[in-house]
């Protein structure tokens, strides 16, 4: 069975007036499925680079990425909107969500894109909700949630779709200490009872003790890539 | 796919439905504009129809042919002031030319008509009986007079409403009177039925028919005998009008015995031409509606596309997250064209209720007839719905362009 993520040689160029900016530079990296990463590193190091072509937002300017072994580099951006709409799922620092949309409404949207009935598209995002502890609030707007539930909805829509990965940026940045408890241990148990691969961007260390995997990149390079816990299933890391 | 459309449409209007004062302002173009086409082409509907039916009451498939214009020294007189036309041309014109069914002549004058202790200043019309079948008179009690009455020179008369109106008191019966026209003693045999007002506005109920060698010779007091004041023709068919018209002009021509390089003495008109005229009057005012309908509808098209570029940049950050969830770019573009298309349908429909309400109120108000057709209704939907999809293409466009990573980050 292939890696859920290979990447290979990655590099992406950005062109800033006549600055040429390297955020990445010849990365390589394997994930497999089931782990959960903590991705970390200093503003302006590559990561959210990183996470934008792991999320198939963005593309590299040279190397391979490949996701359950497709390669990424060579597709449209419908056929991008695609792929994250069927294999990835985002949580943002900032939650992201619709405004002045129901909580049910903002996990139903992956489905809308999918061209789900109505029915299906309202059953699947209450039991999303459900999942992150949010069931009585399916007709609440954002404005009537606090941060902690903000995120719990962001979560609840990205799992909807049964993603292959969960892509996690900075998901506490903008909360307290015992909401950001509250959501990693959510993504904690998503990955150790759903075996949901999760990739986690954080600057802080306790948030990135949740994970079982942390890479440190710096000037688009990983710095170190050191097993933190006993990974609990699936097979060894390959090199 | 229809789950998507409907849900769009949903999210569309509760949109609309949040900023209702900011929709409201957006479509008021829309809405002006489609008001103002609606009513306007009802009122003009209207008037066409009225227009028409008033041409109608000059009879069926009528050619009419005027004498020319005297000269003097180079100064010329009005029209009909020469007396080129004469029985015999009429006659003739009906023997020669096979496509006239009939033809008719007439001379008129304005004359003091006496009945009783009342009197009445109205045109008297010497006509061949053949007239009253060209012009499509009918009678509302008594008859026509006869070919015998116009031989005899009889001293009959038919009277219209307008003359009834004056002469008689009301109820009182004018079959059978006897009523003076210059003196000279009349019996009314018969009462013209109604026709109104004529396509120029004069009351076509204020006439008297008398035979017309009666006029000629006991009225009018002729110095030429056997010139008309007209003459008219009629065809079987409308197609035939234009080449009867033109074949009269020959035999005129050549019985006045007219050189070539010589005008006309005498001027050729039919119901059709009659009837362009009119729809000229009608057309150009159509062209006018269709310029300020345009205009209107651009603007208003204009403030929809105004709006939604509002839209899409304070969106821009759900236009990233719609486009990081999985939405493709013809997700984007179709959910601002639904927006869009909302916006100016309801606009449409408001439009049109406005307009509806503008035409009965006209009616209610004013009595001028209109007509609303369900043809402009439909077509003023179309249009409401065209302006929303081609003003609303460009921002929906600019929409689904937007780079996720950009549009995520977007403050």
């Amino acid at each position: 069975m292939s890696s859920l993520i290979e990447c290979e040689d990655l590099w992406k160029i950005y062109r800033v007036g006549y600055v040429e900016v390297q955020a990445l530079r010849g990365l390589s990296l394997t994930v497999e499925q089931g782990e959960f990463v903590a991705v970390m590193g200093s503003s302006g190091s590559g990561k959210s680079t990183l996470m934008n072509i792991f999320g198939c937002l963005d593309q590299p300017t040279k190397g391979q990425y490949r996701l359950n072994g497709i390669e990424m580099g060579n597709l449209k951006p419908d056929q991008l909107a695609g792929i994250r709409n069927q294999q990835i799922g985002f949580v943002f620092q900032s939650f992201n969500l619709i405004p002045r949309t129901s909580a049910l409404e903002n996990a139903q949207l992956p489905l809308f894109y999918r061209g789900l009935s109505l029915k299906e598209q309202r059953a699947q995002a209450a039991a999303a909700l459900g999942r992150v502890g949010l069931q009585g609030r399916e007709h609440h707007h954002p404005t009537q949630l606090s941060g902690g539930q903000q995120q719990r909805v962001a979560i609840a829509r990205a799992l909807v779709t049964s993603p292959a990965l969960l892509l996690a940026d900075e998901p506490t940045g903008n909360l307290d200490t015992q909401s950001s408890k509250e959501i990693m241990r959510i993504l904690e148990t998503l990955n150790r009872d759903e075996g949901i691969t999760i990739i986690l961007v954080t600057h802080e260390v306790d948030v990135a003790a949740y994970a079982a995997r942390e890479i440190v990149i710096k000037d688009g390079q990983i710095l170190s890539d050191r097993r933190t816990k006993a990974r609990p299933m699936s097979s060894p890391v390959e090199v | 796919m229809s789950a998507f459309v409907w849900l769009t449409i949903l999210t569309a209007l509760r949109i609309l439905a949040r900023n209702r004062l900011r929709a409201g302002l957006t479509m008021l173009g829309i809405v002006i504009g489609v008001a103002a086409v609606i009513a306007m082409v009802s009122i003009g509907e209207g008037a066409k129809r009225a227009v028409q039916a008033q041409i109608a009451t000059m009879g069926t498939n009528v050619i009419i042919i005027f004498p020319g214009v005297t000269s003097a020294s180079g100064v010329r007189g009005s029209q009909g002031s020469a007396v080129t036309l004469t029985v015999s041309d009429a006659l003739d014109l009906k023997k020669r030319i096979p496509l006239l069914a009939d033809t008719a002549w007439s001379r008129r004058d304005v004359m003091q008509i006496v009945y009783g202790n009342r009197n009445w200043n109205g045109p008297i019309n010497g006509i061949s009986p053949s007239y009253l079948t060209i012009r499509d008179w009918s009678f509302t009690s008594g008859g026509p007079f006869t070919q015998t009455d116009l031989d005899s020179a009889a001293r009959v008369a038919l009277i219209g409403q307008t003359i009834v109106g004056n002469l008689f008191e009301p109820g009182e019966e004018p079959v059978g009177a006897v009523i003076r026209i210059k003196n000279v003693p009349f019996r009314v045999i018969g009462v013209l039925a109604p026709k109104g007002q004529s396509a120029q506005g004069s009351d076509q109920d204020d006439v008297i028919f008398i035979p017309f060698s009666t006029a000629e010779r006991k009225v009018f007091g002729t110095s030429f005998i056997g010139s008309v004041g007209a003459m008219f023709g009629s065809t079987d068919q409308v197609e035939d009008l234009p080449m009867a018209a033109e074949q009269i002009r020959e035999v005129l021509r050549a019985r006045h015995r007219l050189q070539k390089e010589q005008d006309d003495d005498f001027t050729i008109r039919t119901q059709v031409d009659i009837g362009k005229i009119q729809e000229g009057t009608s057309e150009t005012l159509t062209i006018m509606l269709f310029a300020i309908a345009s205009v209107s509808l651009l603007v208003g098209g204009i403030g929809i596309m105004n709006i939604l570029l509002v839209s899409v940049t304070e969106r821009t950050r759900e236009i990233g997250v719609r486009m990081a969830v999985g939405a493709k770019r013809h997700h984007i573009v179709m959910q601002f064209l639904i927006e869009a298309m909302t916006l100016s349908l309801v606009g449409g429909a408001l439009g049109i209720a406005l307009g509806i309400t503008g035409a009965k109120l006209t009616t209610l108000i004013a009595g001028w007839p209109t007509i609303i057709s369900g043809n402009v209704i439909m077509l003023a939907f179309f249009f409401s719905l065209v302006v929303g999809l081609f003003f609303g293409l460009y921002p929906a466009n600019k929409a689904a362009r937007l780079n996720p990573i950009e549009a995520l980050r977007y403050e």
